[in-house]
């Protein structure tokens, strides 16, 4: 996996996405940017060359599957790898995320390990 | 509740007893005697209606008052209770925004002060090891000595600030305390609210009672059902154990998931 990937985190809240830059960092990724939903997102991806995208769901403005289903109908960012965190959990709603196209899933509150192991899981995935 | 279920068997019991006297005047074709009944029953019906619709009006005055929701009423000090317990909420989100970036902060601060003294350890262990195996020229030993002399410093400086910052975690938690008592009473007022909003709907179905009106209680549900559509996404699930539709954890999703041929 490649520790220079650039990585942007998108949540609304700002405590969140220092926790999720802060574990990102303990796995070796440093280079990682942050916007507060979908809204500011979705211009930083068009322009900005991520390689991997980790977001919330419930957020004003534009919320996280918003956000995924944009990216997946762009022709340029529909093969970005999306990682979505979210206290968002009825079955429902994990499966509407799958059906967009979503490369994982993860529940708030989670673990270190947890998001560590998605990641590999997505990146092994991606390259293999 | 008394009062109301007597106002309203009033009302039956004479809806019952006219109607009766009705048909008989019409069969009997005393016309006069019929509309005269029609109107005694309108007269009962408006009564039993005026009636409810004025403690209903009560009801609601006095919520109006408990809860000083109308700002320019002299009651009503500063801020309405709702608006207090909104900024009392705010005040939670504030303090708990605080404590988190207080403990990220630390925690940002002790890690490399961690890093340094654990790169440094490493750097001279090895050399320490060469010194044991009697390796190392005198002039390099003088050198050794003085770094040694140096980490036991640096060692326990960085001590002393990790634990100083490990306090600080210790007591950047002490906002649990202050928004636990401000949850409380704002939970307080939020049952208190529900209550009297229970009894003032309880009031308001005897005036749908006596004016015949029926509500579409289906469509209101549907209404309400259209509200909760995934997209706009509910938040934290307090009682996921209990819920059929909602994971209990990651595991349940990543069974989810897998199910699904992820």
């Amino acid at each position: 996996m490649n520790k220079d990937m650039k990585i942007l985190i998108v949540d609304d809240f700002s405590t969140m996405r220092r926790i999720i830059k802060n574990l990102l960092r303990d796995l070796g990724f440093t280079n990682t940017d942050e916007a507060d939903d979908g809204t500011t997102a979705l211009p930083m991806l068009e322009k900005g060359h991520y390689d991997f995208l980790v977001t919330d769901w419930n957020m004003p403005g534009m919320s996280g599957i918003d956000l995924l289903r944009k990216v997946r109908a762009d022709e340029r960012l529909k093969s970005l790898p999306v990682l979505m965190v979210t206290a968002e959990a009825k079955r429902d709603q994990i499966i509407e995320a799958a059906q967009a196209g979503v490369n994982g899933y993860v529940v708030k509150p989670f673990t270190a390990q947890v998001l560590k192991e998605k990641i590999e899981k997505i990146f092994e995935r991606v390259n293999g | 509740m008394q009062s109301i279920d007597t106002s309203l068997g009033e009302f039956e019991g004479t809806l019952k007893k006219h109607a009766r006297e009705l048909v008989d005047s019409l069969e009997r074709g005393h016309f006069g005697d019929a509309v005269q009944l029609i109107h005694q029953l309108n007269q009962t019906r408006d009564r039993g209606l005026y009636h409810e619709v004025g403690k209903l009006t009560r009801e609601l005055h006095s919520a109006i008052v408990s809860f000083q929701i109308d700002p320019r009423m002299p009651q009503a000090e500063e801020v309405s209770q709702i608006t207090d317990a909104t900024e009392r909420l705010s005040y939670v989100v504030k303090l708990t925004e605080n404590a988190a970036n207080r403990t990220m902060d630390l925690v940002e601060e002790s890690t490399p002060v961690l890093n340094g003294l654990s790169e440094e350890a490493k750097a001279l262990s090895s050399d320490w090891q060469r010194f044991m195996r009697k390796e190392v020229s005198a002039s390099e030993f003088r050198d050794l000595a003085k770094r040694v002399d140096g980490f036991l410093t640096h060692s326990a400086e960085g001590n002393r600030k990790v634990s100083g910052h490990l306090n600080d975690i210790l007591l950047a938690q002490d906002f649990q305390d202050l928004t636990g008592q401000v949850i409380k009473r704002v939970t307080a007022l939020v049952t208190e609210v529900e209550s009297n909003l229970l009894k003032l709907v309880l009031m308001a179905s005897q005036v749908d009672r006596f004016a015949g009106i029926e509500h579409d209680h289906q469509q209101l549900r549907d209404e309400k059902d259209h509200e909760k559509h995934p997209a706009r996404g509910e938040g934290p699930q307090i009682h996921a154990d209990k819920r059929e539709d909602v994971v209990s954890g990651q595991d349940d999703v990543d069974d989810l998931l897998s199910s699904l041929g992820f």
